[in-house]
């Protein structure tokens, strides 16, 4: 693996000079680890731990009718987001198949802040484009606005802002600043803890990185990687695109049918979607925690009874909870929550149970975004 | 202190005496990330060179482990069943896996500045 072409973002040097072992992720040079997987997944749990986001898409869709155009890309219902309000929604195929999960940001009527997952970018931006009206402006602020997440119990008492944090809700979102610097300030996550995340100008992002590290320093947060961030995101039952999912899934069947929003009228895949409700779900995905030595692992066969009932999506090993944990796309129909299956993980056999979504349920404030 | 060898698959050996203690590098530990659980052999056991002894899982992937020499186990780490980490925090210390009388010569092993090289090429 060569990291030669994988780009860097804002805070690369503050990586570096924390001990952050680097890998390549969609692209980017990003940190697997600082100190240690479990201190920093055991921090986003207990206290707060402070992510390096500025690798996912950051696009802005602004000018008159951007409402209407998103409103016919996306699967869920952009006019039940009001100004201040993100909402997590997904781009779909005509098929029905999933193009990518993502979050739009209404900072106005018709001005939209759009976080894609790295991977997908380009693809995205491809698709978007294509299907762009004239007065509809479509931007890549990916570089120009770095993206951070505090996440943790203790994250709205050590953010160091003097936004009150207590008036914002879960989703919502408002212009503040971070230590003098401003910033938009959301209170969404990635983890299934209470938390925050701040899009702050790239050329500022360090002094702001440094600031809340600082701000936490007493109570015990950490900088986290990615490692802490799939842990997290796996008990929390939160999909990740390309292991979850992918555009041969549809909404359905990765359990997101409570974004897809058929009676707001017609966007691109609805019609392909409604034939899919209305047949009802081929898969369902349930969580997955392993007994001893058990570590659910991407693709593994998941069998009941002897007989293969579907695959596992995702899968880590959870210092916090001490055992393996993973999801799992299941035949719908073929196993149910508190089923004991067997995982075929190379080429022997672990047991695990299979159980509902979340896994673990944190401090994050509502449950909308874990919903099944 | 004998000198330390390697082999292509990470791991690494110190033979003094006829005993050889054997354990992963420090790319190894890096590569694999947080380590949770190890399989290894009993005491008593053979051991090949090339050939799979036991099986290091990390938060990241589940890998095989090689034994450097021919030779049966006479001691292993069983700090490591409490405590995998310490192959993280000291891969050539207390993160030690296996001590092994060795039997024959053994062949193939790498310099540290081959090893090296070695892994470098590979990363």
């Amino acid at each position: 693996m060569s990291l030669a072409a994988a780009e860097r973002t804002a805070l690369h040097a503050e990586h570096l000079a924390l001990g952050g072992r680097l890998v390549d992720f969609g692209g980017w040079e990003l940190p697997q680890q600082y100190s240690s997987i479990r201190d920093e997944h055991i921090a986003v749990r207990k206290a707060a731990g402070l992510f390096d986001l500025s690798h996912m898409g950051r696009l802005e869709v602004r000018g008159s009718g951007a409402s209407g155009y998103l409103q016919g890309l996306l699967t869920n219902d952009v006019a039940q987001v009001g100004v201040g309000r993100a909402q997590y929604t997904l781009l779909c195929r005509e098929d029905g198949g999933i193009l990518d999960d993502l979050v739009i940001y209404r900072r106005g009527e018709d001005d939209f802040l759009v976080v894609v997952n790295a991977s997908n970018r380009e693809k995205d931006v491809a698709w978007l484009r294509q299907h762009l009206p004239a007065e509809v402006e479509l931007g890549d602020r990916t570089h120009s606005l770095s993206l951070l997440a505090l996440q943790g119990p203790k994250a709205e008492a050590v953010l160091p802002t003097g936004l009150d944090l207590s008036g914002l809700p879960y989703f919502g979102f408002s212009a503040g600043e971070v230590a003098g610097v401003p910033a938009l300030i959301s209170r969404t996550g990635y983890t299934g803890e209470d938390g925050f995340e701040l899009f702050v100008d790239s050329k500022r992002a360090v002094e702001v990185w440094r600031a809340v590290l600082e701000a936490g320093r007493g109570a015990g947060v950490l900088p986290c990687g990615l490692g802490a961030r799939d842990a997290c995101r796996l008990e929390a039952g939160l999909r990740l695109y390309g292991n979850d999912m992918d555009e041969s899934t549809n909404p359905y069947d990765a359990g997101l049918g409570w974004t897809v929003k058929l009676q707001k009228g017609p966007f691109i895949g609805s019609e392909a979607l409604a034939e899919v409700k209305a047949r009802g779900p081929r898969r369902r995905m349930l969580g997955l925690t392993g007994d001893e030595r058990t570590i659910p692992r991407h693709d593994s066969p998941v069998l009941r009874e002897g007989r293969e009932v579907g695959r596992v999506t995702s899968g880590t090993f959870s210092f916090f909870l001490n055992r393996g944990v993973g999801m799992a796309s299941l035949a719908a129909g073929e196993a149910e929550a508190g089923d004991r299956v067997e995982i075929e993980i190379r080429g022997r056999t672990g047991v695990a149970e299979l159980v509902s979504l979340p896994i673990y349920r944190g401090s994050v404030k509502s449950p909308t975004a874990s919903k099944n | 202190m004998a000198e330390r060898k390697y082999t292509a698959t990470h791991e690494w050996i110190v033979i003094d005496g006829g005993r050889a203690t054997i354990g992963i590098t420090d790319f190894a530990q890096a590569q694999l990330g947080d380590v949770v659980f190890l399989e290894l052999p009993k005491t008593g056991a053979k051991v090949a060179p090339g050939e799979a002894f036991g099986v290091i899982e990390s938060v990241k992937a589940a890998s095989d482990l090689y034994a450097p020499v021919a030779g049966s186990v006479v001691e292993v780490n069983e700090r490591l069943v409490q405590n995998p980490e310490l192959v993280n925090k000291d891969p050539y210390g207390e993160g030690w896996l296996l001590k092994v009388e060795v039997e024959g010569e053994p062949q193939g092993l790498l310099t540290e500045a081959e090893y090296k090289a070695d892994a470098k090429a590979e990363h």
